[in-house]
């Protein structure tokens, strides 16, 4: 299975990153942007007897390591391949 | 007595808080591997600044399941005083024996400056060389250190008075001005609700001599001395 993880700053958490592409974005012409947010996108293989066992080991692999709960979100998608 | 000063893959500062510890305030002082699993007999352990294992990830992420992170759980569950310092307040709050996490500075550049600290609560372990409300100049240099908790959690650590130190002006005013990283409530420093685990961003071993630009970072390790005693 392979499994793509997406990891972003939690709702009203500060992001200073995802605010200054935001200004770079609005000084390049691009107005209509807003609420830019900048985050991590992990790819990971998992051998698993089925998509629901390889879903429950992503959903712990984000909550012990790839995210941190305190300030980040995450949501993953887990494919057959 | 005796410290223990954990060193990591990309541990910067160990060297200079064994320093500060042996040569500066005489005291008996150990470096721990962070793949040992006992901690030598340590009354204080000390995790210390620096970039464990790259930052990957976030800053403290994967330090924290060092083998030697469970001993120091156990260690400070049993009530043993652990102080982490700068990244080592990144691994403390990873690993969940500290409340909150240090996210990437407001100003997204790294800083490297001497900053005023005002002493929140002079009672604990960590603290109680300095008087209440006393100043202490101490530098910092990270790009990490924006201190950030849940609003439930930061009036609860006011309340049982937690924050052991804020950012502060020269005269003593928590303004955002005088807040070099955009920390929540301008918070420096934390300890745990047992007051036995204690991080901060500032690097009090780097204040250990005049020579250095200042003494203030003493206090702290004289508080931890004395309390142990």
């Amino acid at each position: 299975m392979r499994a793509k993880v997406y990891v972003t700053p939690r709702k009203g958490i500060l992001d200073p990153q995802g605010r200054a592409v935001e200004g770079a974005l609005k000084s390049l012409g691009f107005g209509a942007v807003g609420n830019v947010r900048v985050g991590r996108f992990i790819t990971l293989e998992i051998d698993a007897p089925s998509r629901a066992e390889a879903e429950i080991a992503v959903r712990q692999i984000c909550e012990r390591l790839l995210a941190n709960p305190n300030i980040e979100d995450f949501t993953f998608e887990v494919a057959a391949e | 007595m005796k410290w223990g000063v954990v060193r990591f893959p990309g541990s910067l500062d160990d060297g200079d808080a064994l320093w500060a510890l042996r040569d500066a305030l005489g005291q008996e002082a150990a470096s721990l591997w962070h793949k040992d699993e006992t901690l030598g007999g340590a009354e204080c352990v000390v995790l210390p600044g620096g970039f464990s294992y790259g930052d990957y990830l976030r800053c403290g992420a994967i330090a924290r399941f060092s083998p030697i992170m469970k001993s120091v759980a156990r260690f400070a569950a049993d009530g043993g005083l652990v102080l982490g310092i700068c990244n080592g307040f990144q691994i403390l709050c990873e690993a969940h024996l500290l409340p909150g996490a240090l996210t990437r500075n407001r100003s997204l550049a790294f800083v490297c400056d001497f900053v005023n600290l005002r002493v929140e609560n002079a009672a604990t372990p960590f603290t109680r060389a300095a008087r209440p409300g006393e100043l202490l100049r101490l530098p910092i240099k990270h790009g990490e250190g924006r201190y950030v908790a849940p609003e439930d959690e930061l009036r609860q650590l006011e309340e049982r008075g937690q924050i052991l130190l804020r950012y502060v002006d020269e005269s003593g005013a928590a303004t955002d001005a005088a807040n070099p990283n955009g920390a929540m409530r301008s918070i420096a420093g934390v300890a745990n609700e047992r007051f036995n685990v204690f991080g901060l961003m500032p690097h009090p071993e780097h204040a250990v001599e005049a020579a250095l630009g200042g003494v203030a970072g003493r206090k702290i390790f004289e508080s931890i001395a004395g309390a142990a005693r």
